[in-house]
């Protein structure tokens, strides 16, 4: 009988123990997309991973056992573009802190959804940049006290999923650290889109989050996405005032619209191409 | 049979690229450089590659290098400006090793500045745009045909180095209309990059200094791109100095081993020379102008214009100044190269900078032939 782990084939040999803090969410996104992968029995060798630059840059980077680029902070979908657009037989998917995807990288973001061009974007929210020691980013919600707003933030966080959906992407979803389960299954519909597909995941940094938000334990933190969140279908019959500050869960958008780089392939025919 | 066309050189340069193979290119709209995206916008898909337009030059790059990864010869173009948003890029695709062609067409600045006024202000910019201690070679083009010419030469270096090559021009030689002689496709020399065996798994893919084969994604080799201090594999290593030791100088050396080969340089008349005008790009063409015309009075004048930029071109500039005791600088800015060249002179020449008589016009033959002659006078 084999000890190893059901998901240890698709872990770069030498990368383990991975660097994330006791009790993140990053570990447990690795694990739901890997399953996904799995379940969706997709050729890894098939496929390109780019991270961002942040701690959820290190879901894929080094640890996924295949063609990998870290690029420079904010920058990741760019580069994932001029991927796709080569070689549109791979199949891209980028990860991203929620100051990478919608801070730095937020023009990068907005673009790549109105091409709609075949990616997966995982936009891990952790509400704050984790990897720089805990400051306020774009999805920082207000009031909250961190070591860049120790007055508490005077700004309103982004939507990313309203954002990207308006931008233009045939794929929208939110789910949180606490829903592993449908985040799987929604990873594994991403993965099947033809299209810009945009999934945030709304996760638990306790090394810096722990003290702002008064837990004491990541377990709690948890239980907090669990109970501040609600399904889109609820939320859409509820009042506006009452979901102040929650997280509202599921699938935004979910559209199939001509994707950029089957366009140009079609374009490349009509130009009569030697 | 070779094809002659009458073409600016910004059309001149995305022929040569189309000659080279790039088949990937991305832009973002910016006087003077746009030509070059009009045409390759045009032929681009009927060669079956790509084209795209970005959101900004940032992009741009970025997705050059994604392409380049993903095995295309992919290129972009821009104008100080962007050449300013490139830089982060330019560093990413050094330290990656990612083989890429990057065309400045240099515009007045700083900042906006003149958009159509040629100026050759990013010279050191396109040496050291970037943080940190890196390699690059830069070509400066000095007509139409060069643009052809060097742009096919910037991929053929930029892919047996496996390094970001740029292609200084500038507003004049941009939009400068000239015949250009377009050799058939089989009689250009094209280099390609090394790349391993497909499906040969986990290879040593960065920090040779004999250039590494690069693991094109998507064929199997599992690589690791990432522009963070990394081993001969790719994996980061970022708390030891003696990686970022190893990193820095075996990039540097990649290039620097080879600057003999790489730096190219035209001499023009210097045996018994009592001075010689050294130049680069639009400037050199007032330069070599200049000098037919004293020569045929008598006057004892040479010409040395440098074709390569960066790696500097030390070693002929050294053996020039070994033979004529007078070098006169000139550049369409107020210094760049000079301080190179007179670095590279080692006190065997005297060196003089001499900058247009107005910044952005470049040097007219009369105000050099009456400042040559005060020089020599002296
Ligand atoms: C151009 C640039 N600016 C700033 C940084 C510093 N930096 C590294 S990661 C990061 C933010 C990380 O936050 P986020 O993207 O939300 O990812 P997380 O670490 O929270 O997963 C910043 C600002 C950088 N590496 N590059
Ligand atoms: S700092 Fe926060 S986001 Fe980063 S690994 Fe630690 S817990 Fe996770």
């Amino acid at each position: 009988m084999s000890l190893a782990h059901p998901l240890e084939k698709y872990i770069r040999k030498g990368t383990l123990p991975h660097t994330f803090c006791a009790g993140c969410g990053d570990g447990m996104i690795a694990q739901s997309f890997l399953r996904a992968v799995d379940e969706l029995g997709l050729d890894f060798k098939k496929m390109v991973f780019l991270s961002g630059i942040g701690c959820s840059g290190w879901i894929p980077s080094p640890l996924f056992d295949a063609d990998t680029l870290h690029a420079p902070h904010g920058r990741a979908i760019a580069y994932a573009t001029g991927i796709k657009l080569f070689k549109p037989e791979l199949k891209v998917v980028v990860f991203v802190g929620d100051g990478d995807a919608l801070g730095i990288g937020g023009n990068h973001l907005i673009h790549a959804a109105r091409r709609n061009i075949g990616m997966l974007v995982v936009c891990v929210n952790n509400m704050t940049y984790g990897m720089t020691g805990g400051q306020a980013g774009p999805t920082t919600p207000r009031g909250m006290a961190t070591i860049t707003t120790p007055y508490g933030n005077l700004e309103r966080g982004f939507d990313s999923c309203e954002l990207v959906k308006a931008a233009g992407a045939d794929y929208v979803a939110r789910w949180t650290a606490f829903h592993m389960r449908q985040l799987t299954n929604s990873f594994k519909k991403a993965l099947g889109k033809k299209g810009f597909a945009f999934i945030e995941v709304v996760s638990q940094c306790p090394t810096h989050l722990m003290r702002p938000m008064g837990f004491k334990r990541p377990s709690e933190m948890l239980l907090w996405l669990r109970d501040n969140s609600i399904p889109i279908e609820k939320a859409s019959k509820l009042p506006k005032e009452g979901l102040e500050g929650k997280i509202i869960i599921g699938e935004y958008a979910d559209l199939d619209r001509p994707e950029l780089s089957e366009a140009y392939a079609e374009l490349i025919r009509r130009a009569g191409a030697r | 049979m070779p094809t002659k066309m009458f073409l600016q050189g910004n059309e001149a340069c995305a022929y040569g690229a189309l000659a080279a193979g790039c088949r990937f290119f991305a832009f973002y709209p910016i006087t003077p450089a746009s030509e070059i995206a009009y045409v390759m916008a045009r032929e681009m898909p009927k060669r079956g590659g790509i084209c795209i337009q970005m959101e900004d030059e940032i992009a741009s790059l970025a997705s050059a290098i994604g392409a380049s990864w993903a095995g295309a010869k992919a290129m972009t173009a821009t104008s100080g400006p962007g050449f300013s948003l490139m830089q982060e890029g330019i560093g990413y695709a050094s330290m990656t090793e990612t083989p890429c062609v990057i065309v400045d067409v240099e515009r007045a600045g700083p900042s906006t500045g003149t958009p159509a006024l040629p100026m050759q202000g990013d010279v050191y910019q396109s040496r050291r745009g970037s943080h940190g201690e890196y390699p690059i070679i830069v070509l400066a083009p000095n007509s139409a045909q060069e643009m052809f010419d060097l742009t096919i030469e910037a991929f053929n270096l930029s892919e047996a180095y496996r390094t970001p090559v740029v292609v200084l021009s500038d507003a004049l030689i941009g939009h400068l209309r000239e015949e250009v002689v377009m050799p058939e496709g089989s009689e250009i020399k094209l280099v390609n990059r090394r790349t391993p065996e497909p499906g040969s798994g986990r290879v040593r893919a960065f920090l040779d200094e004999d250039v590494a084969p690069m693991p094109i994604f998507g064929t199997g080799h599992s690589a690791h791109v990432t522009g963070s201090t990394h081993d001969e594999y790719g994996m980061r290593e970022v708390s030891d100095p003696k990686y970022v030791h190893k990193v820095v100088v075996s990039l540097r050396n990649k290039i620097q081993k080879r600057a003999k080969d790489i730096a190219k340089v035209e001499m023009e008349a210097l045996e018994g020379s009592e001075l010689a005008l050294v130049s680069f790009g639009s400037v050199s063409r007032s330069a070599s102008h200049v000098v037919k015309i004293l020569r045929s009075r008598g006057t004892r004048v040479g010409s040395i214009r440098l074709i390569t930029l960066w790696p500097f071109p030390d070693e002929a500039i050294e053996r020039a100044a070994k033979e004529v005791p007078k070098l006169l600088v000139l550049e369409n800015n107020l210094g760049q190269v000079v301080n190179e060249v007179e670095r590279a002179a080692r006190g065997r020449a005297e060196v003089a900078f001499l900058p247009p008589a107005t910044v952005a016009s470049i040097h007219s033959p009369d105000f050099l032939m009456r400042r040559i002659e005060e020089l020599m006078k002296k």
